[in-house]
């Protein structure tokens, strides 16, 4: 179960990653960034579960805290960047290039 | 005396390199004190030798300073040594004086100019190296200065480096004088071989030992001395840099190319003529290339149509004189007319920098015209150092120095007629010059006056260029040390200011005609405008064959090779900077793919 | 314990595939906040009751929240969704889930090297983890604090915007045109 329990975890960390990728609207970006990070959870939980021990649950709790200020932070610049370019395309900031 | 002797190269050099390291960042009064200064105290340490020198001469009247041994390796150990002899006394007063004098007139000419602090280093560069080319008293610290003063000619003339045009002539210049320099380079060699010292005293004490007079050796090496010189005093057959040199400022025009670096090969040669007098065969050739050369380039003189183009030619051909005195033996006429030439032939270029200067630019002789009365100081001050050029008798130095000259050549005819016709030629183009830019009809208004930082050096050159001519008999005992004094005859000094009078009613005669009605200029006149043909000349038989041989190298496979290199490695660089597109998602692509990439290598190796 | 844990993965994962397919942010949330309810109930059947509750109630309550709120402020209309169509191309696809999948089995490959049978763990309730985190993970507590600590002064600033604006009325005109040309 343990393993299966990490087989999940790899899957949604790919289809988080799949998300990131594909998407071009922000919103959906940072929508498949939660969800990679909640497959990372669910690594962490399996493992705790699998020595029996409470540290899994603890790191999940770090990791819900950091997911929380990622978030906010997150679309705090989602707004800025809407409010600066009036869309939400990722490609349209792209003054780095070159 | 012995500390005052190091100065004098000292000061220039040390101002040059507080200049380059500073002068871009010092106001320009402090760049033109510095400039200006450290030549003024070379001069001034020149001037209290000489006046201990003539008070308390040394013993045997030479000096030599020896401030350490350059290298050693396997019995060659060449000496920095400074050697102090009448003759090298009169030598860096005169360098010393007249380029303090230059200075201070490039602190008005140069005023505006953006290049200002490179300038006054480039300068005072070239003034230490000409000093040490004087002074030195070992023939490769000779060589040094002599290299010195090539390289600052170099920087000199193509300083307003932004024209390619500039930088051209520079190079030609360079290249032409370095032809000369290879053949001084194996002269040297070829001395240190036979004699095996080069320090001069010691050189020219054992020469007559080992060399019976008329032996091949020594008249290898005197011709090879020769053709140094001859590439640095723009002599017959490498001479076509000097009038292309004048893409300079004028000062540059002054100092290098009329007083200082052009007469360096006169200085070798009288230097070292106890060597030539046992190579009489080279003599003559030193005095038959100083004859052609002043006919040639009066000829050419007379027909140029930018002003200093006309002075580039007198220059050549003047030098032209003391390579005929000192190919008749009589090398303290040549030291004699050299220091008058210096005095009235920089004066005519800071007179011509004085008109360039008025007219904003202005070279072409015939657009000027009737600035005599707009132009008064340049007007005085260019007419007495014309008379002096062209040897009016009695008042001016040039009369008595190339009066000098003329009679010594009397022994051999065709030599004394050449320099009686070299002297008709002078007083014809500088009365020419005289009478085309300040009489007659104004064609350009006058923009700018010149200033006093132009016009006292100026005046202080036309009373040199009066008065600098008197006492040549003690001249003459003062260098030579024995008690010849100088040569004169009626006869000459007769026919001479005949000459002088012919060329001046010629040259007015030319002037009414001209002015009335310029005719095309005939094929005689094509050929002396364009020097002679010698430019075209190396142009079919040197520079042509030397491109197309360097245009076949071009694209060989060693030049391929390394251009493929920098070709991949550009290539390389764009395909790479095509990663960076500025999209976010494309990165998080490549951060993914990179984990990939290492689980696997961390997994599977 | 074992079945419920399978069905529920099964409904975390078809929910995320779900979000990812949408094209209405609304409905992709939604989708969002049914994979993270489906991945409470498994953190459940693991033995971590404690984690389980605090995914609901943090996670899908308060985060999704937060995005709700955006999309709130947002006011993303019909037309988002024509311009999320065109942003989609069959095309864009191909990349990432060959890399997605290249990645995955690289872990499955690991998982099977080394993994335990299968049986329901005991389940660990708050007590022990509570005690862990304040004791052993104490030194973490804390920088997640201050971490929580920045985050606010972060979104604060970046979300603070210059007075000297242009009206209301205009804002919501901007808004409105905004969406009718995809750009």
């Amino acid at each position: 179960m343990i393993r299966d329990a990490l087989a999940l975890a790899a899957i949604l960390f790919g289809l988080g990653l799949v998300g990131v990728l594909v998407r071009r609207n922000i919103l959906f970006v940072l929508m498949s960034v939660e969800v990679m990070l909640s497959g990372a959870a669910l690594a962490f939980i399996a493992a705790g579960a699998r020595w029996g021990q409470p540290d899994g649950q603890v790191v999940f709790l770090f990791i819900l805290a950091m997911a929380a200020a990622e978030v906010s932070v997150g679309l705090a610049l989602l707004l800025a960047l809407y409010h600066q370019y009036n869309t939400l395309d990722t490609n349209v900031a792209s003054r780095m290039k070159g | 005396m012995l500390f005052l002797l190091w100065l004098v190269p000292a000061a220039p050099f040390f101002g040059a390199v507080l200049l380059l390291l500073f002068g871009s960042r010092w106001p320009r009064k402090l760049v033109a004190l510095v400039g200006a200064a450290s030549i003024a105290v070379a001069a001034a340490a020149a001037g209290g030798i000489a006046a201990r020198f003539l008070i308390a001469p040394p013993p045997g009247h030479a000096l030599t300073l020896h401030l350490w041994t350059w290298f050693s390796t396997g019995g060659f150990h060449p000496e920095v040594a400074l050697y102090l002899d009448p003759l090298s006394l009169v030598m860096i007063l005169v360098v010393t004086f007249v380029a303090f004098l230059i200075h201070v007139y490039s602190i008005g000419f140069m005023a505006g100019d953006a290049g200002y602090s490179r300038f006054f280093a480039y300068m005072n560069l070239f003034v230490g190296s000409m000093v040490t080319l004087v002074l030195a008293g070992d023939l490769l610290l000779l060589y040094l200065g002599w290299e010195g003063v090539g390289l600052c000619s170099y920087l000199l003339i193509g300083f307003w480096y932004r024209d390619p045009a500039n930088g051209r002539a520079a190079r030609k210049a360079f290249i032409l004088t370095r032809v000369g320099d290879t053949a001084f380079t194996i002269g040297i060699l070829l001395l240190f071989h036979a004699l095996g010292t080069l320090e001069i005293p010691q050189m020219l004490a054992r020469a007559p030992a080992v060399w019976a007079p008329g032996s091949g050796f020594a008249m290898a090496a005197a011709a090879l001395l020769l053709g140094g010189a001859v590439g640095k005093s723009a002599q017959l057959p490498l001479q076509t840099w000097l009038p292309d040199a004048m893409a300079g400022p004028t000062p540059v025009s002054a100092l290098i190319h009329a007083a200082t670096m052009v007469t360096a090969g006169v200085y070798l040669i009288a230097r070292m003529h106890l060597l030539f007098a046992l190579a009489p065969k080279v003599q003559m050739a030193v005095a038959i290339v100083g004859a052609a050369t002043l006919l040639l380039a009066g000829c050419s003189a007379f027909v140029q149509t930018d002003i200093k183009r006309v002075l580039a030619y007198s220059t050549m051909s003047q030098i032209g004189y003391m390579f005929l005195a000192l190919g008749v033996g009589a090398w303290p006429a040549a030291i004699f007319h050299f220091m008058t030439h210096a005095f009235f032939k920089a004066l005519l270029f800071l007179g011509a920098g004085m008109v360039i200067h008025a007219l904003r630019g202005e070279h072409d002789i015939f657009r000027m015209g009737g600035l005599r009365p707009v132009l008064p100081s340049a007007y005085w001050t260019f007419l007495i150092a014309g008379c002096s050029l062209a040897g009016l008798p009695i008042v001016t130095a040039g009369f008595y120095s190339k009066d000098w000259i003329i009679a010594s050549a009397a022994g051999n005819t065709a030599l004394w007629v050449a320099a009686l016709v070299g002297a008709l030629l002078t007083s014809l183009y500088i009365y020419r010059l005289i009478f085309l830019v300040f009489f007659g009809p104004r064609h350009m208004p006058v923009a700018v006056k010149p200033g006093l930082a132009m016009v006292i050096p100026a005046w202080v050159l036309a009373v040199l260029s009066i008065g600098g001519g008197f006492g040549r008999a003690h001249f003459a005992a003062l260098v030579t040390q024995a008690a010849v004094g100088a040569e004169s005859s009626a006869l000459t000094s007769g026919l001479a200011s005949l000459a002088f009078l012919a060329g001046l009613v010629l040259a007015w005669a030319w002037w009414k005609r001209a002015a009335v009605a310029r005719p095309a200029p005939t094929f005689v006149e094509r050929f002396w405008y364009a020097g002679w043909g010698f430019d075209w000349l190396y142009d079919r038989l040197f520079v042509r064959p030397a491109m197309s041989a360097a245009a076949i190298g071009r694209g060989d496979f060693i030049d391929g090779f390394y251009r493929g290199i920098a070709r991949w490695f550009g290539a390389a660089s764009r395909a790479l900077s095509r990663t960076e597109s500025g999209n976010l998602r494309w990165y998080a692509a490549a951060i993914a793919a990179g984990t990939a990439l290492f689980l696997a290598i961390a997994v599977f190796l | 314990m074992l079945i419920a844990f399978y069905i529920a993965g099964g409904v975390a994962v078809a929910a995320t595939i779900l979000m990812l397919l949408q094209l209405n942010a609304v409905h992709a949330l939604l989708c969002l906040v049914v994979s993270l309810l489906a991945l409470a109930i498994v953190f459940y059947t693991l033995g971590a009751p404690f984690a389980a509750v605090l995914e609901g109630i943090v996670y899908a309550g308060a985060i999704m929240v937060l995005f709700i709120f955006v999309m709130m402020l947002l006011n993303l209309g019909r037309a988002a969704v024509r311009t999320e169509k065109l942003w989609q191309p069959r095309g864009a696809w191909i990349g990432p889930v060959i890399l997605a999948l290249v990645l995955d089995g690289e872990f499955v490959y690991l998982l099977d090297r080394g993994a335990p049978a299968g049986h329901a763990p005991p389940p660990i309730g708050p007590i022990p983890v509570g005690i862990s985190l304040f004791t052993t993970y104490l030194t973490g507590v804390e920088l997640v604090s201050m971490l929580l600590l920045g985050a606010i002064v972060a979104a604060y600033r970046l979300g603070w915007r210059r007075r000297e604006r242009a009206a209301p009325e205009a804002e919501l005109e901007c808004v409105e045109e905004v969406w009718g040309v995809p750009q």
